[in-house]
């Protein structure tokens, strides 16, 4: 990728600081991009430095406790990688993966919010919901998978199932923490200004757990991925997991890296995304608290 | 006092408070503290009263309890001749910190009550912005809390109460986190919108420049657990500016309430002390009388 390009990859995420305060100066903005700048150079040194070292042990064998004989070199997996981008058959292993991270993630999203936000804010709901929550909560999404594959009739379902699973106790958690964060005093004086209990829901306790609630949906996405991944590997007949260990199983090894800087890729996406999103929905969020 | 012209729109007969032994325990057992006690006070309807004590007197319990929050253990308190059972827009709270909501503009914010009210949209960021303007922050509406100075985050906490024209406004020692120059103006402020909507002001204070200055009469609390120990009428004239602060009436007036607050300490603190143990009925001395 050259520069320019990735300047502007990395701009959005740069700028959105200088929007969202009206009265910074442009000396400012103008200093924190210098910034940006440095760090992407200093960065991208750092990445070729650590490329080369890699392609030097792959085509000189290197066997030091590591064994690269077996490794592909950062060369062939960029050769294998101008074959894929041409296979209809890659697209559509992204393209599963991708439908089943966006059901599960989203049946996730939507069940951990609202009971989250029921637990945290209903005395009678956190508890008679918590305990058997908190009995499901240390189990890992890929001792799932046995009992997944058992409950759903469709591999599909049960792959949705672990991703789902993956995601739910992040969001969960934070959401409950969010809610429980929230300043009471924020909640009296909705009150002694006419504020209802409904009110006092809507316009106080969700927007007041926002911030928590995204944290929780971008650690779960993280999760998600983690646990997809998994289960596409053990039980999956398509998908990015799939693809990396079929890559394995058929000796096809700069495929392996392929398969992973993928789904690296994918997962940093798709947690930009959620990072993105939240911004655009709290434009008033300042990460260091704005309680003056 | 010279009377306050009244706006048509407000009622006139409004904002009558009225506390009949009231106490208020926290907690039970032997964690049981008591910080009210047997308190009784009546605000007439329009006056602005401020409460001095030491810290700890109960100033802000007595507040949470008008405004309510905070439920009685015994005794009775009526705004208007209604008890208080809950919170209600016809009381406003201005807190020491602001309670600004973060996710919403400062035009969203001062519109909230009116919002919860069921005012059209346009109707209510109209009067929101009349609001925003009398509190001289037109050009803030649409700015978020975190970047506003203390004092315009406490000018909108204002106009965020004041909008909803309440019966009575509780100040839990608003100005106190701000510096001493944004204090006077934030003062004078009050002042101001208090003689244009003819609100009922109760003001905790432990500052007695600040209760002076803005108050009709001033009710000196007790240490834990609080109760009326004195009160007196400030009767320097209105409109009060800030060269009032340095005039000889005014320091004799600070002279005497300092003397009441650490009691012990001066003639007229002995004496005032002196009749509040002898009657159990606060007594109400009229200091200004020999300015």
């Amino acid at each position: 990728m050259s520069k320019p390009a990735l300047i502007r990859l990395v701009a959005p995420f740069v700028r959105t600081d200088a929007e969202r305060v009206p009265s910074t100066s442009s000396r400012s903005a103008r200093r924190r991009a210098g910034r940006a700048l440095e760090s992407l150079l200093i960065g991208t040194a750092s990445l070729c430095l650590w490329l080369g070292l890699w392609q030097l042990a792959s085509t000189r064998d290197w066997q030091f406790f590591f064994r690269f004989d077996n490794i592909p070199a950062p060369s062939e997996v960029a050769l294998a990688a101008g074959e894929l981008v041409s296979s209809p058959k890659f697209v559509s292993h992204v393209q599963n993966s991708l439908v089943r991270i966006f059901a599960g993630f989203s049946i996730a999203a939507v069940l951990a919010v609202s009971v989250g936000v029921l637990v945290g804010h209903v005395r009678l709901a956190a508890l008679s919901l918590l305990p058997p929550l908190e009995v499901l909560r240390p189990i890992p999404a890929v001792a799932w998978i046995p009992l997944a594959i058992l409950l759903f009739a469709s591999a599909e379902h049960s792959m949705i199932f672990i991703t789902f699973i993956g995601a739910f106790f992040p969001i969960f958690l934070n959401t409950i923490h969010g809610v429980e964060g929230l300043d009471r005093r924020l909640v009296y004086a909705s009150r002694t200004l006419g504020a209802g209990p409904v009110d006092v829901f809507w316009e106080v306790v969700l927007p007041g757990a926002l911030p928590a609630i995204v944290t929780g949906l971008s650690i779960g996405m993280g999760t998600s991925w983690f646990s997809l991944v998994t289960a596409e590997m053990i039980s999956g007949q398509y998908g990015i997991g799939y693809y990396t260990w079929e890559a394995y199983t058929l000796q096809n090894y700069p495929h392996i890296v392929l398969g992973m800087i993928n789904i690296g890729v994918l997962g940093m996406g798709s947690s930009f995304g959620i990072k993105w999103l939240g911004r655009r929905a709290m434009p008033w969020f300042r990460p260091e608290g704005s309680a003056a | 006092m010279s009377a306050a012209p009244l706006l048509p729109d407000v009622l006139s007969a409004s904002g009558a408070i009225e506390l009949r032994g009231v106490d208020i325990h926290f907690g039970d057992g032997k964690t049981a503290v008591s910080a009210v006690s047997q308190l009784d006070l009546d605000v007439a309807p329009g006056q602005f009263v401020s409460i001095l004590g030491p810290s700890g007197c109960g100033k802000s319990t007595l507040i949470g309890a008008i405004a309510g929050f905070t439920p009685l253990s015994a005794g009775e308190l009526r705004v208007d001749g209604r008890a208080v059972t809950a919170p209600g827009p016809d009381r406003g709270v201005v807190f020491q910190h602001h309670t600004l909501f973060p996710w919403k503009t400062v035009l969203q914010n001062v519109e909230f009550g009116l919002k919860m009210r069921g005012a059209a949209p346009r109707e209510r960021r109209e009067i929101a912005r009349a609001m925003l303007d009398s509190v001289g922050l037109a050009d803030f509406a649409q700015h978020y809390p975190w970047q506003l100075s203390g004092g315009m985050q406490q000018r909108v906490s204002l106009a965020r109460v004041l909008v909803n024209r309440p019966r009575v406004t509780l100040m839990d020692e608003p100005f106190c986190a701000l510096d001493a120059q944004t204090r006077l103006s934030m003062q004078e402020l009050l002042l101001a919108l208090w003689h244009d909507y003819h609100i009922t002001v109760v003001f905790v204070t432990h500052d007695v420049d600040e209760a002076i200055f803005l108050s009709d009469r001033i009710v000196v609390l007790s240490e834990r657990p609080g109760r009326v120990k004195a009160e007196f009428s400030v009767g320097l004239p209105r409109p009060r500016t800030r060269d009032l602060l340095t005039s000889a009436a005014f320091m004799q007036l600070k002279r005497d309430a300092l003397g009441l607050l650490f009691d012990g300490s001066g003639a007229a603190a002995s004496g005032y002390r002196g009749r509040a143990e002898a009657n159990p009925r606060p007594s109400r001395t009229r200091l200004a009388r020999h300015l």
